[in-house]
């Protein structure tokens, strides 16, 4: 069975935002990759941002506009 | 074959735009669909044509512009998405019947409808819209650049009036973009279309809403997002862009944009090709050339007729006997037919590419010339 892991995760209202999000944390190298909005946190539908937890105050520095930042282990 | 019909559509698109379209069917998945790599990859082509094209009509923010199918789309959702019963609209007599069908379908629901007159140049004054404007006007609806006579409109100008009276000022830029350097921020709604100045595929387009202004969109749907939610997003892009989006023409026009923002003379070129066919054109016995075509402001179109010649018997000549693509007839714009006297006859539109050449322009310019002498013989 896959171990889960804590992640930082961040939702957004647009995918427009969602995909600013992967510019400029891919342009600025900072690790992460677009996933499935987790059910965990919403049964819509969507693209989420999801980083290591390290990684959680420099996204939220470079990320521009995003919903909310959540904690989950997944 | 000479291709001077480019005001209807372009037909030679810049080197790649065929390979990006072929590359997206290929390859792109349903954006906004998913988090696997085809579709991503189409949310990415998307985004990135969306920031294109907010640095073409300079605007900081690429959520501001929605992708839709045409500029007639666009203004069908920038005129029915605004307007309702007991609502005051002005427009003006150079319209495309993309904007006059629209408002006369809101006038049978309500809506009060103005006209301004245009006079035998196709030439309005802006001095009549602040005279125009009532209590109850909503909204502007303005040509940018005629589809007829190539004549263009001061927007700044238009927006100081429309500003001072906090009515919107709903663009038609159809012939503008692509044409000349366009600054959406003058309106509050633009709305505009991927295949003609801009070079790309038939079937997309764009509009432009500035933050604050209230569309209500024609079309709802799926969105890829807020998917139990009952009632469509509001927010833009996803407000107007509801069921999934071509992504293929999107792929054609990103690799288009590509080529326009990195082309220096872009806009000099086709101006440079229509004042010269205008030169070569001008001194014909019998040739009547339409519009201020000496105005400052003009996109890369000229109509014109020959003494005695309908314009459709011209058109299919220039065709049949000098393999020369032109468009005949009203262009879709009835009033400013009318304006300029030539609602029975209609005229011969001759409409430059950056594509054409210095000798397609005195090839066509040469068939004018030997197609007159004939006539009036």
């Amino acid at each position: 069975m896959r171990e889960k892991k804590l992640y930082a995760i961040f939702t957004f209202s647009r995918t427009v935002d969602a995909m600013a999000a992967e510019k400029i944390c891919t342009e600025e190298k900072v690790p992460g990759r677009l996933i499935p909005l987790p059910t965990a946190i919403s049964a819509q539908c969507g693209l989420a941002w999801r980083t290591e937890p390290e990684y959680r105050e420099l996204c939220q520095s470079k990320i521009l506009k995003y919903d909310s930042i959540y904690s989950l282990k997944m | 074959m000479i291709y001077l019909d480019n005001a209807a559509t372009t037909l030679k698109k810049p080197p790649g735009v065929a390979r990006a379209m072929v590359k997206a069917l290929e390859s792109a998945g349903n954006p906004s669909r998913g988090a696997h790599e085809p579709s991503l990859a189409a949310s990415r082509l998307v985004y990135d044509t969306r920031i294109k094209l907010a640095e073409l009509l300079k605007t900081d923010d690429p959520a501001r512009i929605a992708f839709t199918y045409n500029s007639t789309d666009s203004l069908n959702m920038a005129i029915k998405g605004t307007l309702k019963k007991g609502d005051h609209v002005i427009t003006t007599e150079t319209e495309h019947n993309s904007v006059l069908r629209p408002l006369y379908e809101t006038e049978k629901a309500g809506v009060e409808l103005t006209i301004i007159k245009a006079d035998k140049k196709g030439l309005w004054d802006v001095g009549e819209l602040e005279k125009a404007i009532k209590p109850n006007t909503r909204a502007a609806v303005i040509n940018h650049s005629s589809n007829v006579t190539g004549n263009t409109v001061d927007l700044a100008k238009i927006s100081e009036i429309t500003k001072k009276h906090g009515i919107l000022l709903i663009v038609d830029g159809s012939q503008s973009v692509g044409s000349f350097p366009v600054d959406v921020n003058a309106a509050d709604i633009f709305c505009f279309t991927g295949h003609k100045g801009l070079m790309g595929p038939q079937g997309v387009g764009g509009i432009y809403v500035r933050e604050g202004v209230d569309l209500s969109p024609l079309r709802t749907g799926g969105s890829g997002i807020h998917s139990r939610d009952k009632v469509h997003p509001q927010e833009m892009p996803d407000a107007l862009e509801a069921g999934t989006l071509n992504v293929h023409g999107i792929a054609g026009l990103n690799a288009a944009l590509d080529f326009i923002l990195n082309t220096e003379d872009i806009y000099e070129k086709k101006a440079n090709l229509a004042d010269e066919f205008c030169r070569r054109i001008c001194d014909i016995k019998g040739l009547t050339v339409y519009g201020d075509i000496y105005g400052k402001s003009r996109s890369a179109v000229i109509s014109v007729n020959i003494e005695g010649l309908p314009s459709d018997i011209l058109c299919d000549r220039l065709w049949t006997e000098y393999n020369i693509c032109t468009r005949a007839g009203l262009h879709c714009a009835p009033l400013m037919h009318k304006a300029l006297g030539t609602l029975e006859w209609g005229v011969v539109r001759f409409s430059f590419s950056y594509f054409n050449t210095s000798e397609e322009v005195k090839a066509a310019a040469k068939a004018l010339g030997d197609l007159a002498r004939e006539a009036a013989k």
